[in-house]
C-alpha cells in the first residue's frame, strides 16, 4: 500500500477545522443558536404552540425543531463541529507542545538571546553553582551545555501551563462524550429509522404499544411517574418527547407510602418528602425502602430517584349538597380529580372535581393595628420597614379547599373553590364560595352567614322566604306594622307604605340590590335617586328582619333577638343573597369532610454519563486554573569570553514577568543594569 | 501563586492571623459542630483554610476580616439572643444591625463614588485616597452586614437560619463587596486608583438597585429557604458565581476607562451628530418606555426597568464611542487598563467555570440531571462561550485594544441579562431570584 499525501482540499480542510478563527465562529454561533432555546419556552404540549403562533408560524418552527432546539439536529451538528474542532486543534499542537514541554532550549544561539525582550549583560563570570542554587530555589529545572568555550545554561520552569492547555481542551471533549451517553442519541436514531415513535393518545401505561417502548436496558433516561398514597406502584416511567411520550419501563417497582409536606410558620413550604418502598419486579420482594426530599435523591440499582413534584392523588370528598331553590339538604359523596353525573332539577350536570389543598395560607393585608397606627408620614415609615428583617404579615390559614367545576349537558361550566372551615371576618363567621366563569378571571367570592349554630341554614331559610312571593305579602304587612308603631307614617299612608315593601321585595327577588338599583334608574328622577335608595335600603333591611322572624316561626325554630350581632347576619344574608344571583348554578356544595390521598411526582433517572462529565468538569478547572496562574518562564545563563548574559522569555508578556526578570537579574547578575527591553 | 503561599516568606502577622482563622474556627467547631453534617464540617474546614490562605496571599485581608469579624461579633452581642433590639438598641438600630450596615454601606459607596470621580477630575491624590478609604469602609460595613444578616436570620427561627445568599438582596451585596474588593486589590497591586471612578459605577448602579429593592418592594426581609434551596451546594455555588459576577463587571468598567483613555480616529462631524442624536433617542425611548409600561406593556412588570437600563447603556456606550481619549491622561496607563482588564477576566472565568459545575453537581442532585438546558443554565454557558472567546482572542491571537475592551463591555451586558434579564423575562427552574 502506498501512502498518498493528502489532496490540497483535505489539507485546506483540517487547517480549517483546526483553526482558531473557526473554533471561535462555533463558539459565537454556539451561543446564538443557545439563545433561541431560552427565549421560546421548550417542550411544551404542541398546542400552546399552535394556539400562540397559529398554523402558518407552527408550521415553520416545527420541523426546525424550535420547540426542542437543544434536541434538534443542527444543534447538534453545531455541537459536533465543535467537537471535532478541538479534537483537531489538540492533535495538531499537542505533540509540539509535548516537545516544547520536555525540552530546554539549550541550543539557543547568543544571537538569538540577545534579540529577547528581556536582556541584561555583565562583564566578569559569575560563580555558576550559585547560580544553580538561586535557580534551584525559584523553582527552576534546567541543563548545562559546553560548546566552543562558551558555558549555556538554560532553565525553565511552569511546564505546567502547557499542559494546562491540554487539560482544558480535552475536558471539553470528555466532557460532551459523557453528555453524548446520557442523552437520547440511540433514542433519535431510532426514531430516525422509524423503529420508534412517541405515543400521542392518552391511554394506560400497559395499553401502550412495543413502538413507544423503551426497555429497561436503556443505559440512561429520565423520566416522571406520578404515585398515590398507597397505590399500587409504578414499574415505568413517562418521557416527554415533541408531541408525545414514551413509556420507559424499570427494573423495578417504586411505591408511594406517604407524602409529606411541611410549612413554615410564614406558609412557605419547607420540607417536600416521599416514602417510598422500591420491590422486585418479578418476586414482589422489598429492594429497598427509604425517603426522597428535595436534595435528597434515593438511588436505586443505578437509578436516581428524585422528588420532583406533589399533588392532590384522588381524595374521598363529602358534601353537604343544598339546593338554592327548595331549601333540600343531601349529601354527596365525591372524589377529587374525577367527574361524576349529577342532576340538578331535571338537568343533568357533570362535577369534575379539581385538587384538594388542604393547607391555604393566605395574606390578609395588613393588621387593623398597623393600619390604624398613628399616621407617621410614609417616608418614617418606609425608614422603619426597611430597618427590620422580619416583615410583619397578617397570614392565616384558611383551611381545606376544594375546587370544582359544574358543566351542563351543552359543555358550558362554571368553576367553583369551596372552603371547608369557616371563614371569621370580625367575629363573624361565613362559609366562602368562589365562583368562575372562565379560567383566566379572578375568582368572585360569597360569603354565606353562618347562623348561631354555625350552619347556613338560617341563611338558607331566609333567603329562601325572601324570594318567595307567596310570602311578601305577610313580610310587607308586620314592616308596616312595625313602622307604624315607630310612628314613622300615618295610618292612611300604611297601605302605600305595605306596597312600596312588596315592590322592593318584589325588585330585590329578580336579582338583587343591582335590580332595585336598575329600577330606581327607571323610575326616580337622578337628584332624588340617593335619597331615595337610602329608604328603599332601610325597608327592605326591615323587611329582611321580619322575613327571618317568618321563616324562623314557619320553620319551628327559635327568633333570633335582633342585637348588633343578630342584624349584622340579616344584613350579610341580603348581601350573600344578591351576590348568589350571579352564581350560575342552583346548589352549593359544601365541603364537609375529606380523606386526603395525596400523590408524589417522582422524577428517575439513569445517567451512566454523570461520573465522566464530572471527571472533565475536574480537568477544565485544572487545566483552566494551570494556565492562568502558572507562568511558563524560561531563562538562559550565557557565559563566555569573561562575560555573562542573562535572557528570560515567557509565553505570556505581563508586569508579573517584568518584575520576576528583575529579581533574577538583581539575584544572579547583581552588577548589571539589565533594561526589559 | 504558589511562591505567595509558601511559608518561608511569611511575616509573624501572618501567623497571627493564621492562629487568629484556626481559633475562629475551632471555636465555631466546638459551639455548632454537632448541629454540622460532614459536609458542613468539611466546608468549614475549608472556609478556614481559605480564609487563611486569602489573608497571606493579600496581607490587607489579615485586618479587614478581623475587623468585620469584630463588628458581627459586637451586633451579635448587643442582640443578646433577641431580634426586637435591633429596633431598641440604640447601636443596634442606627449602626450595627444588618439593615444599618447595609445602609451604612451604600452611603459609603456613592461618597467613594463622587470623591472618585473627582480626584480624576481634578488630578487630586488626597481625593483618590478618601475614596479608597471610603471604599474599604463600605466593603467592611458589607461583610459585617452579611454576617450579622446571618445570625438574625436565625433569631427569627432556628428552621429559618441560613447564609445570606438565598435571594437577589442578599446577592447584591455580596456583588458590591465581591466587585469592591477586587478594586481595591487591583488598585493596590497596579497602582490604579483613578479606576475606581469607574469601577464604583457599577457598584453605585447595584447599590441603587439595592434602595429600591428594600424601599419600594420590601425584599431585605429574611425569608425562610424553600426546599430546592435547602443544600450545602448553594454555600458555595452562588459566592463562586458572585465572584465571576463581580470580576465581569470590574473588567468592563475598565473596558470603559480603557476606551476613553485611548482617542480613536475622529469621524466626520455629520456621523457624529447622528450617533448623538441615536443616543439621544435610545435613551429617550427608554424613558418613555418606562414611564409608559404599566399602560403599554402590562405584562413586562419589573421588565421595563430592565429595558430602560438596558437601553441607556446603549446609549451610554454610543456617547464613550464618540467621546474616546476624553479622559487621557488622567487614566493609568492603556496597557495597565488592559492588564487589568485581563487578569480579571481570567479570575472571573476560572470562578464562573467552577460555579457553574458547581451548580451542574447541585442540579444532579435537586432536579435530577446536571444539566436541562434550563434557561439560566444555558445563559451561563453563553457567558461562559464568550469570555472564553474573549480569552482565546487575547491570548492566542494577542489582541490588544479597543475590540477588547468593547467586547467586555458586552460581555457585561450579557453577564448581566444571564444574572437578571432570564429571572425576570424568562421562566425556568431558577425561579429563586424572581424580582
Amino acid at each position: 500500500m502506498t501512502t498518498r499525501r493528502p489532496t490540497p482540499f483535505l489539507r485546506a480542510l483540517y487547517e480549517l477545522l483546526s483553526s482558531m478563527r473557526f473554533a471561535i465562529s462555533l463558539l459565537t454561533v454556539l451561543a446564538v443558536a443557545a439563545v433561541v432555546g431560552t427565549v421560546l419556552k421548550q417542550n411544551e404540549p404542541y398546542t400552546n404552540y399552535h394556539f400562540e403562533f397559529g398554523d402558518f408560524w407552527f408550521g415553520i418552527f416545527e420541523p426546525i425543531g424550535l420547540f426542542d432546539v437543544y434536541h434538534a439536529g443542527w444543534f447538534l451538528g453545531i455541537l459536533a463541529f465543535l467537537l471535532l474542532s478541538l479534537a483537531l486543534c489538540i492533535y495538531r499542537h499537542l505533540p509540539g507542545m509535548l516537545r516544547d514541554i520536555k525540552g530546554y532550549r539549550e541550543h539557543a544561539s547568543l544571537t538569538s538571546l540577545k534579540l529577547m525582550h528581556h536582556v541584561a549583560e555583565q562583564d566578569g563570570s559569575i560563580d555558576l553553582a550559585a547560580a544553580q542554587a538561586q535557580l534551584g530555589r525559584a523553582g527552576y529545572r534546567w541543563k548545562i551545555r559546553e560548546e566552543n568555550g562558551a558555558t549555556l545554561l538554560a532553565a525553565k520552569r511552569g511546564s505546567w501551563q502547557k499542559l494546562g492547555y491540554f487539560f482544558a481542551h480535552a475536558a471539553i471533549v470528555v466532557i460532551c462524550i459523557g453528555g453524548l451517553l446520557d442523552g437520547n442519541v440511540g433514542l433519535k436514531i431510532s426514531e430516525l429509522l422509524g423503529s420508534k415513535t412517541a405515543e400521542t393518545r392518552e391511554i394506560p401505561a400497559s395499553a401502550v404499544p412495543q413502538r413507544s417502548r423503551l426497555g429497561a436496558d436503556n443505559g440512561a433516561f429520565r423520566g416522571n411517574v406520578e404515585l398515590n398514597e398507597g397505590g399500587g406502584g409504578a414499574d415505568v416511567v413517562f418521557i416527554n418527547s415533541g408531541n408525545g411520550y414514551y413509556v420507559q419501563e424499570l427494573p423495578f417497582i417504586v411505591r408511594l407510602k406517604q407524602f409529606h409536606i411541611e410549612h413554615y410558620s410564614t406558609g412557605q413550604p419547607k420540607k417536600f418528602a416521599s416514602d417510598i418502598e422500591v420491590l422486585d419486579r418479578n418476586t414482589g420482594k422489598l429492594i429497598k425502602a427509604g425517603t426522597v426530599e428535595v436534595n435528597k435523591p434515593l438511588i436505586v440499582n443505578g437509578i436516581a430517584i428524585y422528588q420532583s413534584s406533589f399533588g392532590d392523588g384522588g381524595s374521598d370528598l363529602t358534601f353537604a349538597r343544598r339546593d338554592l331553590q327548595g331549601g333540600a339538604t343531601s349529601t354527596l359523596q365525591g372524589r377529587s380529580k374525577s367527574s361524576q353525573p349529577l342532576t340538578i332539577g331535571k338537568d343533568a350536570y357533570t362535577l369534575e372535581t379539581g385538587d384538594l389543598r388542604v393547607f391555604n395560607i393566605e395574606n390578609m393585608g395588613k393588621t387593623g393595628a398597623q393600619t390604624s397606627a398613628v399616621s407617621v408620614n410614609q417616608f418614617e415609615q418606609a425608614l422603619q420597614a426597611a430597618r427590620s428583617v422580619k416583615g410583619e404579615h397578617n397570614l392565616r390559614n384558611v383551611g381545606p379547599s376544594i375546587q370544582f367545576k359544574l358543566r351542563d349537558s351543552a359543555g358550558q361550566a362554571s368553576e367553583y373553590l369551596n372552603y371547608l372551615a369557616p371563614f371569621s371576618d370580625n367575629g363573624a363567621l361565613y362559609l366562602v364560595s368562589g365562583m368562575r366563569r372562565a379560567v383566566s378571571e379572578p375568582f368572585a367570592f360569597v360569603q354565606l352567614p353562618l347562623d348561631d349554630d354555625v350552619k347556613p341554614d338560617t341563611f338558607l331559610r331566609l333567603r329562601h322566604t325572601l324570594l318567595d312571593p307567596q310570602q311578601w305579602p305577610a313580610i310587607a304587612r308586620r314592616t308596616s306594622e312595625q313602622a307604624f308603631k315607630d310612628g314613622a307614617f300615618s295610618a292612611t299612608k300604611r297601605a302605600d307604605f305595605e306596597a312600596v315593601t312588596q315592590t322592593i321585595l318584589q325588585q330585590f327577588a329578580q336579582g338583587g340590590f343591582p335590580a332595585i338599583e336598575r329600577f330606581l334608574a327607571a323610575k326616580v328622577p337622578k337628584a332624588e335617586r340617593p335619597a331615595v335608595a337610602q329608604t328603599y335600603l332601610k325597608i327592605l333591611q326591615g323587611a329582611a328582619v321580619d322575613a327571618l322572624t317568618l321563616a324562623q316561626q314557619q320553620a319551628g325554630q327559635p327568633v333570633p333577638a335582633m342585637d348588633e350581632r343578630h342584624y349584622r347576619f340579616v344584613v350579610d344574608s341580603l348581601v350573600a343573597t344578591s351576590a348568589l344571583f350571579d352564581y350560575g348554578s342552583s346548589i352549593y356544595l359544601q365541603p364537609t369532610g375529606f380523606t386526603e390521598i395525596k400523590s408524589s411526582g417522582l422524577q428517575l433517572t439513569r445517567a451512566p454519563g454523570m461520573k465522566i462529565v464530572f471527571l472533565g468538569s475536574i480537568l477544565l478547572v485544572l487545566g483552566i486554573f494551570c494556565m492562568f496562574y502558572i507562568r511558563e518562564e524560561r531563562l538562559w545563563l550565557h557565559l563566555a569570553n569573561g562575560r555573562t548574559l542573562l535572557a528570560m522569555s515567557s509565553n505570556r508578556r505581563t508586569s508579573d514577568f517584568d518584575r520576576e526578570f528583575e529579581r533574577q537579574r538583581a539575584a544572579l547578575l547583581p552588577a548589571a543594569n539589565g533594561e526589559a527591553a | 501563586m504558589t511562591a505567595a503561599l509558601s511559608l518561608r516568606q511569611r511575616s509573624p502577622l501572618d501567623f497571627v492571623f493564621a492562629l487568629l482563622a484556626l481559633l475562629a474556627g475551632g471555636f465555631a467547631f466546638s459551639r455548632y459542630g454537632h448541629y454540622m453534617d460532614y459536609y458542613e464540617q468539611g466546608i468549614l474546614l475549608g472556609a478556614t483554610l481559605t480564609l487563611i490562605g486569602f489573608g497571606w496571599f493579600w496581607p490587607a485581608m489579615r485586618v479587614f476580616l478581623p475587623v468585620s469579624a469584630v463588628i458581627a461579633l459586637c451586633a451579635i452581642g448587643l442582640y443578646q439572643g433577641d431580634l426586637a433590639r435591633g429596633q431598641t438598641a440604640f447601636w443596634l438600630k442606627y449602626m450595627l444591625a444588618s439593615q444599618s450596615l447595609v445602609m451604612w454601606m451604600c452611603v459609603c459607596f456613592f461618597l467613594a463614588t463622587g470623591m472618585f470621580w473627582l480626584g480624576l477630575l481634578r488630578r487630586s491624590e488626597t481625593a483618590l485616597s478618601i475614596g479608597v478609604g471610603l471604599t474599604w469602609a463600605a466593603t467592611t460595613a458589607a461583610l459585617s452586614s452579611a454576617l450579622v444578616r446571618w445570625y438574625e436570620s436565625y433569631l427569627i427561627g432556628a428552621d429559618v437560619g441560613h447564609i445570606p445568599v438565598s435571594n437577589l438582596y442578599e446577592v447584591f451585596v455580596l456583588f458590591c463587596l465581591i466587585t469592591a474588593l477586587m478594586y481595591l486589590y487591583y488598585q493596590a497591586r497596579f497602582k490604579a486608583r483613578s479606576t475606581g471612578a469607574f469601577i464604583l459605577l457599577v457598584i453605585a448602579a447595584a447599590v441603587g438597585f439595592i434602595l429600591w429593592y428594600t424601599f419600594d418592594r420590601q425584599a431585605h426581609e429574611i425569608q425562610p429557604l424553600i426546599p430546592a434551596l435547602q443544600s450545602w451546594w448553594m454555600k458555595i455555588h452562588v459566592p463562586a458565581n458572585f465572584i465571576g459576577y463581580g470580576a465581569f463587571g470590574l473588567s468592563a468598567m475598565l473596558g470603559v476607562a480603557w476606551l476613553l483613555a485611548v482617542p480613536a480616529e475622529r469621524q466626520n462631524t455629520q456621523i457624529r451628530n447622528a450617533l448623538y442624536a441615536a443616543a439621544a433617542g435610545i435613551a429617550l425611548a427608554g424613558i418613555v418606555l418606562y414611564m409608559q409600561a404599566d399602560a403599554w406593556f402590562p405584562e413586562l412588570g419589573s421588565g421595563a426597568g430592565f429595558i430602560t437600563g438596558a437601553a441607556l447603556c446603549v446609549a451610554a456606550c454610543v456617547i464613550v464611542h464618540l467621546q474616546r481619549g476624553l479622559l487621557s491622561g488622567l487614566l493609568p496607563a492603556p496597557d495597565t487598563l488592559g492588564e487589568i482588564m485581563y487578569k480579571a477576566i481570567s479570575v472571573g472565568f476560572l470562578f464562573f467555570t467552577i460555579a457553574t459545575i458547581l451548580g451542574a453537581a447541585w442540579a444532579a442532585e435537586a432536579w435530577g440531571g446536571y444539566w436541562s438546558w434550563d434557561p439560566k443554565e444555558t445563559w451561563a454557558l453563553i457567558v461562559w462561550l464568550n469570555y472564553a472567546a474573549w480569552l482565546h482572542i487575547r491570548l492566542v491571537k494577542g489582541w490588544r485594544g479597543a475590540v477588547l475592551a468593547w467586547w467586555a463591555v458586552a460581555g457585561l451586558l450579557v453577564t448581566t441579562f444571564a444574572f437578571l434579564g432570564v429571572n425576570m423575562f424568562l421562566s425556568g427552574l431558577h425561579a429563586y431570584g424572581k424580582l
